[in-house]
């Protein structure tokens, strides 16, 4: 930059831990809450510094749960939200990455009845069509298990569309090569285009795999097994399944676990998620 | 755009196409007809008869003062949730955007509660406002303000409004800052030389560069505020006290599961699908015009 002002450099130092500080904030308080007593919190105010008790508290959440919530271990619960993060996730860019391939490489009736069909699921998020969608899970006896976890949340437009930019990105002298070479479509699309789309699939898992944790209303819905509990929905559980004071440091350590893996994978991969972030709105 | 080499088989696309396709028809298109259909059935209180009254159910929806009133919560939350976190964000991005040392460190501190769930994100702020051991709630009490945001609706508004934004702050940011960073430097530097001060410079120049990321983001951000804050409201106030934090989203949920009025629960969803496609058309065609520019 051409112009030197030290203070407003300095100003913009003070803006950003600022902001730093604030974004933390709810981290810190649900962290210190999480490692005291729970009599510690009924003297009418948290505590600002890190009690001795965070073991014991996370022991118990994990291993034996929240008493008055049903006492589902949150082990298990952090296990149903990985598996089904997982199979979203992966499901996603399966089916999307086929369909996206069929669309640009080949020439088929009702190919633009296709595209439009999987266009129009961007229209539909699921808390528009909760009521119809759940019936149809229920009558396919796809309730408390992981495929109705999954499988209704699968279906996505932004990741075939994402796919299907990449591969008109593609230079068509590939594809000739290929041809030339003898390659079948199958046999291009596994040695040629799955080595290409790599970055785009792992960006795009990390977006997906946050995605699939954090999702909330469907696993309330289809979900009355507490086996199947998921554990961002489980936190809800807690703090309303009881008529006393909820037990906070144990809501705030569930609360710690169930942040702790997307956070881990935003804060690892920061650069695919970037990635993700800024290609899935294209 | 079309690729000029292809493959001529048709068993085989057919067959790539077809899980996605399956899925597509059995969750989204089935149940978006069917919460059509039921949108103009009046079902009896036993869910034995039902009768098509055309659209009475949607004038039914729209003469309901509680409906009505959801609505415009809905309207206020959303453009107080879109405000405050495309300011917070850009004020943010424009200071990260000047400082040369950690720039990076800066991105990383305040992006990472894109991912907290949204319900979570509830929790954590629900817990820092409880009246009688939340320590903002403390700290308000000490400047002689009684905050209770399960009696007040006010305080119970604000505290999912800021609980949505705190979240959404981080996914503005990130933009806002691939923005300000696509702005080329020489354009900022020459209004330097011509003694444009920082704030000017700001306005008259970088501002409008970045408007059509801002405006891209006020989409996102409704839509945000419209769908993804179900988690927020469901897990701390339950759109209460006495309704006042019932967004449009968690009334279907309520009506339609808790209260089983399939008809109105119905017709709340196609008003929601018709805010979607509008907002997404409304998208697209902002996009195509960035691609002329």
């Amino acid at each position: 930059m051409v112009e030197n002002r030290p203070w407003l450099t300095v100003f913009s130092h003070v803006v950003l831990c600022l902001g730093v500080l604030v974004t933390a904030l709810p981290i810190w308080i649900a962290f210190v809450a999480s490692t005291h007593p729970a009599d510690s919190m009924l003297s009418g105010r948290t505590p600002l510094l890190p009690g001795g008790n965070m073991l014991e508290n996370y022991a118990t959440v994990l291993g034996s749960g929240v008493k008055a919530a049903g006492s589902i271990p949150v082990g298990t619960m952090l296990w149903n939200s990985f598996v089904m993060a997982l199979m979203i996730a992966v499901g996603k860019i399966a089916i999307s990455i086929i369909a996206a391939y069929a669309i640009v490489y080949f020439r088929f009736p009702l190919r633009k009845t296709c595209f439009w069909v999987i266009f129009i699921t961007l229209m539909l998020p699921v808390e528009v069509r909760i009521l119809p969608t759940f019936g149809v899970v229920a009558s396919l006896d796809m309730l408390n298990s992981y495929w109705g976890l999954s499988v209704p949340l699968i279906a996505s437009a932004t990741a075939t569309f994402l796919f299907r930019q990449f591969f008109l990105t593609v230079p068509e002298e590939l594809a000739e090569a290929a041809r030339i070479d003898g390659a079948g479509p199958l046999k291009f699309f596994r040695d040629i285009l799955l080595p290409l789309s790599r970055t785009n699939i792992a960006a795009l898992f990390v977006i997906l795999f946050i995605f699939g944790w954090n999702q909330y209303l469907w696993p309330l819905l289809v979900t009355t097994d507490e086996g199947f509990y998921t554990i961002v929905m489980g936190i809800q559980r807690m703090l309303q399944a009881e008529d006393a004071e909820p037990a906070w440091h144990e809501i705030m350590a569930t609360s710690m676990l169930a942040m702790l893996p997307p956070v881990l994978v935003v804060v690892f991969m920061q650069r695919l998620f970037v990635k993700g972030l800024i290609e899935q709105e294209k | 755009m079309e690729k000029r080499v292809v493959f001529s088989k048709l068993g085989l696309p057919i067959l790539l196409v077809a899980p996605q396709i399956v899925i597509t028809l059995v969750f989204f298109i089935w149940p978006a007809s069917q919460a059509l259909y039921q949108s103009l059935l009046l079902e009896d209180a036993f869910g034995l008869k039902s009768q098509f009254v055309w659209l009475d159910n949607f004038i039914a929806l729209f003469s309901d003062p509680h409906y009505l009133n959801s609505f415009a919560r809905t309207v206020v939350f959303s453009a107080a949730t879109a405000g405050l976190s495309l300011g917070v964000a850009l004020f943010l991005a424009a200071m990260a955007d000047r400082v040369l040392k950690g720039a990076t460190a800066y991105r990383t501190l305040i992006v990472w509660p894109y991912a907290v769930a949204p319900a979570v994100a509830g929790v954590l702020w629900f817990f820092m406002f409880n009246p009688s051991i939340g320590i903002l709630a403390y700290l308000l009490k000490g400047l002689g303000y009684d905050w209770n945001h399960y009696l007040d609706g006010t305080d119970a508004m604000m505290l999912v409004i800021l609980a949505a934004s705190w979240k959404q702050v981080s996914y503005n940011f990130l933009f806002f800052l691939a923005g300000l960073q696509a702005i080329p430097r020489s354009l900022v530097e020459a209004a330097a030389i011509d003694g444009a001060r920082p704030f000017k410079r700001f306005w008259t120049i970088v501002f409008p560069l970045l408007s059509p990321t801002a405006f891209f983001l006020l989409v996102v951000n409704i839509v945000y505020a419209f769908f993804d804050t179900f988690g927020i409201v469901h897990a701390t106030t339950s759109g209460g006290p006495a309704q006042s934090t019932t967004i449009l989203v968690y009334k279907v949920f309520n009506d339609g599961f808790i209260g089983l009025d399939l008809g109105g629960s119905a017709a709340q969803s196609v008003v929601l699908m018709a805010v979607v496609i509008t907002l997404t058309v409304f998208q697209f065609r902002y996009i195509e015009r960035k691609v002329a520019y």
